[in-house]
Order: C-alpha cells, then sequence, then structure tokens
C-alpha cells in the first residue's frame, strides 16, 4: 500500500501548479510564510510548498482562499491542526504530548555526558592496593625478591 | 561487570528501534477522534436530487467509508464491504471522493456497491473537514453524530474482526440503553 502511494506523489508531479495572484503584498507574504511552515501529509518530508500531491494542492488552495479572505495567519493554523493535528506544523506547539520531541535531544545529552562521567572516573580511580597474598604470588611469578 | 552499561544501552536501542521497525510513519492520529463530525450537505451519488446532510444521517451508528475510482487500494478493500454488507446488518455510507459522477457510478457496477447511499464530493469539501489525507479511510461515527474511530488505508477482515465490529457493537449497546 505504501509503495502506491508514495508512487501516487511521483505520478501527480506533472501536475499544474496554478500560480497564485494576490491584490495585497501582505497577503502573498502571509500565503508563502504559511506554505513553508505546513507539512503536507502525503508527501510526508515535503511542506505544502514543495510537494506536488494531490492534497498538497488542495490544502494549497485552501490557504489561498482563507488568506484572501483576509483571515489570520494563527486562524488558519487552527483551522488545519483542528481537521489533521499537530503533524501539519513542521513546528509544533510545545505542549506534554510533544515534550519529548522538544527535549528529547537535550535528554539524550544529558545522559551521554552522565555515562561519559562515569567511565571517565572509571578509567582515572587507582586500582585497589594488592592483598598480602596477591602480593607474595605476583612477587613468585615475577621471581622478584621482595624488598 | 564491566559490560553493563554498554550492554544496557545496546539492549534499549534494540527495543527502540525494534519497535520503531513496527510503527507505520504514514500513520497519522486525528483529532477528530471523539469529536461531532462536520457538518454537510452535499447530493447523493445516485439520484443526483437527493440531498445527504449530517441529520439525514443520525440516529444510529454508520461506518463511513471514503473511496474514488482513481483509488487503486479502494479496489483491493471493496470485496470486504461488499461481503460485510451482504453478511451483516452494517450502515455503511461511501463518500465518493474527488470523482466524477460517471467513473464513480460505473465503478460501482463493476465492482458491486455495499453502500446503502454515497455521498457525492466532487471538490473533497467533506474530506477536507475529516482530515482525509489517503484514500481509503473509514470512520464509525455514532448515533449522535460524534466520530468514535478513523481507519487510514484498506479496510481488511482482520481490522474489522479486532477494531471495527468490536466499537460497532459497543455503539449499538449504548444506542439502545
Amino acid at each position: 500500500m505504501g509503495g502506491t502511494l508514495w508512487l501516487g506523489c511521483v505520478l501527480t508531479a506533472a501536475a499544474a501548479d496554478i500560480p497564485q495572484t494576490f491584490a495585497d503584498l501582505l497577503h502573498a507574504a502571509r500565503y508563502e510564510r504559511l506554505l513553508e511552515e505546513l507539512r503536507c501529509l502525503v508527501c510526508q518530508n515535503q511542506s505544502l510548498a514543495d510537494s506536488n500531491a494531490d492534497l498538497a494542492q488542495d490544502l494549497r488552495n485552501e490557504v489561498y482562499r482563507m488568506v484572501t479572505a483576509g483571515q489570520e495567519e494563527a486562524a488558519i493554523r487552527e483551522f488545519l491542526v483542528a481537521r489533521y493535528g499537530d503533524f501539519v506544523l513542521y513546528r509544533p506547539p510545545m505542549k506534554p504530548l510533544t515534550g519529548l520531541l522538544w527535549f528529547g535531544p537535550l535528554l539524550l545529552l544529558a545522559l551521554v555526558a552522565m555515562i561519559w562521567r562515569q567511565v571517565a572516573r572509571g578509567a582515572a580511580a587507582p586500582s585497589a592496593p594488592l592483598e598480602d597474598a596477591d602480593r607474595a604470588r605476583l612477587q613468585a611469578l615475577l621471581g622478584s625478591r621482595p624488598d | 561487570m564491566k559490560f553493563t552499561v554498554p550492554l544496557a544501552i545496546f539492549i534499549v536501542l534494540v527495543i527502540v528501534l525494534a519497535v520503531g521497525l513496527k510503527l507505520d510513519p504514514r500513520y497519522v492520529p486525528s483529532p477528530l477522534i471523539d469529536k461531532p463530525a462536520p457538518e454537510f450537505s452535499l447530493s447523493a451519488l445516485d439520484p443526483p436530487e437527493t440531498t445527504i446532510t449530517k441529520k439525514s444521517l443520525g440516529g444510529r451508528p454508520i461506518v463511513l467509508n471514503v473511496w474514488a475510482s482513481w483509488c487503486v487500494a479502494c479496489r483491493d478493500e471493496h470485496p470486504v464491504l461488499v461481503e460485510l454488507a451482504q453478511k451483516q446488518a452494517v450502515e455503511i455510507i461511501g463518500l465518493n471522493y474527488k470523482d466524477t459522477r460517471e467513473d464513480a457510478g460505473a465503478w460501482l457496477v463493476r465492482h458491486g456497491n455495499p453502500y446503502r447511499q454515497t455521498i457525492f464530493d466532487p471538490l473533497g469539501k467533506l474530506g477536507l473537514d475529516l482530515g482525509v489525507y489517503g484514500v481509503p479511510e473509514t470512520f464509525v461515527i455514532d448515533a449522535e453524530g460524534i466520530i468514535r474511530h478513523k481507519q487510514v488505508g484498506p479496510l481488511t477482515l482482520q481490522i474489522w474482526r479486532e477494531d471495527i465490529e468490536p466499537m460497532l457493537l459497543r455503539l449499538h449497546d449504548a444506542t439502545k440503553s
């Protein structure tokens, strides 16, 4: 199934992307900014601006309609999140569910630092002095005289 | 003792990667679960004069299947729906997504029609409101019009038995009491 869906991305690459025209430069900027920050759900590693999937075209049209109707950026984002979830945002909001996403790397770094310290300390620590019996055996093996 | 820490790291890594392998990266949890289904008023695929609304479908739990004649995976899934419609008293409503009347009609003639009614949504308007991103998709909507379950990708008899049927039984019981 995944295969056919990916193929869908490739096949629709030829779909005409009608360039959008804006009467208001502010709207044009808002549209561009939104497309860069919104993720296409079909070709998941592409933004709406990059993706040629059919769904991306539909969502671009929807964003265009809302932007030219004078809607705020936040409202448009909310509209899409209500339907597709936080997943459509390339910059997900900080909340308990996305905590690991935001702080995971830091956590990993802390863990590595901890292990690093443990290992370094282990290497630097002097080894325990030999027991008398062990010392005698060692000397016997090495054949050296006791001092 | 010396190898405890590397071994622990290794085991954790193996577990994390094994879980990662099992996850489907295409699965995106829907924010619509346990939320009211969107309002709509669209014409039926056949006859076109009939208007279907959220209200006209209400009153009992339904299975809403999003499909299109251009969708390859829908063809794999379709026999399952036909079988379910024949064998069980399931209310399956079709949502024909971004299609043409001719293509959709011919497709149903060729492959069988398991749908009690099919909503015709050529522009994908209702599809957008339902957060559809990869047909086929299947929703379970309860008698009050609340979305209870969403399946992305083709339905199989196994998925039906494990996920959807128990959900429907629960909803039916809830409607009766």
